[in-house]
């Protein structure tokens, strides 16, 4: 603690210590490089998980084809699916801009347990390593869907017991992440800092951290019994040793059902900083947002059975869930309308990270509302395990979180790195991803509605036109995310240098330097106002 | 133990300073053994009856060991709520559950 800009600190880029170049990045605990060791690593494995989809599509371009084996496409989605969701789409926002930011945003230095952050870094890369290893050894690569669903699960001769192992480490990370934000956020806020002064991103980082912490011991119980089962036969999921198949897709959705909320909450923690920044106004409903999230993880923790509708479950459960799933659309929704009335007469200044937002505010209501209709029990028979469930899931899961993901590292790139990118070119990039998204999974939808089930390696030519439509959106959609990347790879080694404050925030984050010094704030500020405290307005 | 007990009603002193002694302890791994003996008998009976073993013994096991083996008897109020809360949690978890195992 210096006074004032003496000698300023170097930047969290610069290695200061004796370590140099990876070395230096791969032991360091800053929260900042741990959050880009993240996003380095993630975005890695979606872009395998991107070709995975784009050879998938590849094979329905055709009806009938003999490019491939039926196992082969088996294997295909399965692994497409364990990598978006659990190395992608899960760990995705919190772990690269909460590490990065949630102690920028509450005035601190560092998060709770900087030592413990870094080894949930390597917990998530040895359980990404193990489920990867899983393709090529033992039986081969997992067929049974990321769902892992007994008794197949039990009974497939491909290594499903190493690639639930990997499922279960990458457990340890999020559940080690979880502890440290809420720690962080429970004790390292600046004077000042009241729980309703913070950002929104951290009470929705907060309430995903709850979930990480309560949910994934559940998922990891599962797999373990999983595990037991396939060695020892114990027989507690397996029906011919007098075990319940849907007591494991119970267990399974007990967790997986929250997790999809680990995905969209902090998505929508992003989006609810973007918005105020570029409509310039406070965002409408500061606590009505904050409670929401805590009532999505609530609520949103009883829902899980909405996935079993069809599996044989009693018809009374299937009524209660169903009631469920509809309440948990309400807090939803209020988010969406409190974004929509910020931005309403705000003077809004267009800027891609907006474009992007406001992009996953559509894609986000087609997903949340399809949603609704699959939690309707009569429509639920109708479309269960046809592609409208996985057009369903991409809208929310891509759509959203995706989305999310693409608006927040475009708002906090210039932060990040100091340099800013070509926003004609991401305006070029966002029409193909655009058109390319809608054709693919709208098809998708349209083609479940027809009739066409999920996971079919090949399909009939009644569904031909429609697979060729997503065909080709998926070619538009691949097009538009290499254009993407292309333009923030090329800012990050050519581009221009950012200003501290290039798109007038008014958080924490922006009045710090581009890119951040090593300690975030050479004096711990106090806070005296609420987080979206716009001059403009006050005049 | 007894060095260690001063150090305790110093740093935490609505720390009750009586521990209890090795009898107490005696008798709830005795307690327990009971229950898992009564547990083993009744699975043996039918499996109506192992379940309400299971569903009734289990929790009283786990709550005796909670309370005297993992100290909750000499905990503040605070500690009690959050385990309060987690067994609501888990109980609401369970009716869930059985809506659908109950009435299949
Ligand atoms: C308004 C909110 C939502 C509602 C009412 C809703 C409802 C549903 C229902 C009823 C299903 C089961 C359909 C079936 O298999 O028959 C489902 C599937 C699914 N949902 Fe949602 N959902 C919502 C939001 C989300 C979000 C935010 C995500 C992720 C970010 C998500 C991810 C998924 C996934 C991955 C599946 C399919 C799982 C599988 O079978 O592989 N949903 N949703
Ligand atoms: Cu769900």
């Amino acid at each position: 603690m210096t006074t004032h800009a003496a000698t300023p600190q170097p930047s969290y880029l610069v290695d200061t210590g004796s370590r140099k170049g990876l070395l230096a990045w791969l032991t360091s605990t800053d929260h900042k490089r741990v959050g880009v060791l993240y996003l380095v690593s993630m975005l890695s494995f979606f872009f395998v998980g991107v070709g995975i989809g784009f050879v998938m599509r590849l094979v329905q371009l055709t009806p009938f084809q003999h490019l491939i084996t039926a196992r082969t496409y088996n294997a295909l989605f399965t692994v497409h699916g364990v990598i978006m969701i659990f190395l992608f789409v899960i760990p995705g926002l919190p772990a690269v801009f909460g590490n990065f930011f949630l102690p920028i945003l509450i005035g601190a230095k560092d998060v709770a347990f900087p030592r413990l952050n870094l080894a949930s870094w390597y917990f998530f890369m040895i359980g990404a390593t193990l489920a990867v290893l899983s393709l090529f050894t033992g039986g081969g690569a997992p067929d049974t869907g990321w769902t892992f669903y007994a008794p197949f699960s039990l009974k497939t001769g491909t290594n499903v017991s190493l690639a639930v192992f990997g499922a279960f480490v990458l457990g340890f990370s999020s559940m080690l992440t979880g502890i440290n934000f809420i720690t962080t956020i429970h004790r390292l806020r600046a004077p000042g800092m009241k729980w309703f002064r913070m950002p929104l991103m951290c009470w929705a980082l907060y309430s995903t951290s709850w979930i990480q912490l309560l949910a994934t011991p559940i998922l990891a119980i599962t797999l373990v019994l999983v595990i037991l089962e396939r060695f020892f036969g114990i027989g507690i999921f397996d029906p011919a040793k007098g075990g319940d198949p849907l007591l494991y897709q119970h267990l399974f959705w007990i967790y997986s059902h929250p997790a999809v909320y680990i995905m969209i909450l902090p998505a929508m923690g992003a989006i609810t900083e973007i918005i105020p920044t570029f409509a310039k106004r406070t965002i409408f409903g500061y606590k009505a947002i904050a409670f929401s999230s805590m009532a999505i993880a609530g609520v949103g923790s009883l829902v899980w059975a909405h996935h079993m509708f069809t599996s044989g479950m009693s018809n009374l459960a299937t009524m209660i869930f169903s009631l469920l799933t509809m309440i948990v659309a309400v807090p939803s929704a209020i988010k969406v309308f409190n974004w929509v009335a910020t931005l309403y007469k705000g003077s809004i200044d267009f800027q891609p990270p907006l474009l992007f937002a406001l992009t996953f505010i559509f894609l986000f209501a087609i997903g949340g509302l399809t949603g609704v209709m699959q939690g309707a029990l009569a429509i639920n028979v109708h479309i269960h395990d046809t592609y409208f469930i996985v057009g369903h899931f991409h809208y929310v899961m891509f759509g959203g979180t995706g989305f999310a993901f693409f608006a927040a590292l475009l708002y906090w790139f210039p932060k990040m790195f100091g340099k800013m990118y070509s926003k004609k070119a991401i305006y070029a990039a966002w029409f193909p991803m655009f058109i390319g998204f809608n054709m693919l999974y709208f098809g998708m939808l349209i083609l479940g509605m027809m009739g066409m089930p999920r996971r079919y390696f090949v399909h009939l030519p009644q569904f031909h036109t429609m697979h060729v439509v997503a065909t080709v959106g998926s070619w538009f959609l691949v097009l538009g995310l290499l254009a993407f990347f292309g333009t923030l790879l090329y800012a990050l080694f050519k581009g221009e240098k950012a200003e501290d404050n290039p798109w007038g925030g008014v958080t924490l984050e922006w009045t710090i330097p581009s890119p951040p010094p090593k300690e975030n704030f050479d004096t711990i500020p106090t806070i005296t106002h609420g987080p979206y405290h716009f001059e403009q307005e006050s005049q | 133990m007894s060095e260690h007990a001063d150090l305790n009603t110093v740093q935490q002193p609505e720390h009750p300073a009586e521990h209890p002694g090795y009898g107490t302890f005696i008798k709830v791994w005795v307690a327990l053994l009971i229950l898992t003996a009564g547990l083993v008998g009744m699975s043996h009976v039918s499996q109506t009856y192992a379940v309400w073993g299971l569903l009734t013994m289990t929790p009283l096991k786990a709550g005796l060991v909670f309370y005297f083996f993992m100290h909750l008897k000499y905990e503040g109020p605070l500690l009690k709520i959050v385990i309060l809360v987690t067994l609501g949690t888990l109980l609401i978890f369970f009716a869930l559950l059985f809506s659908d195992v109950a009435f299949h």
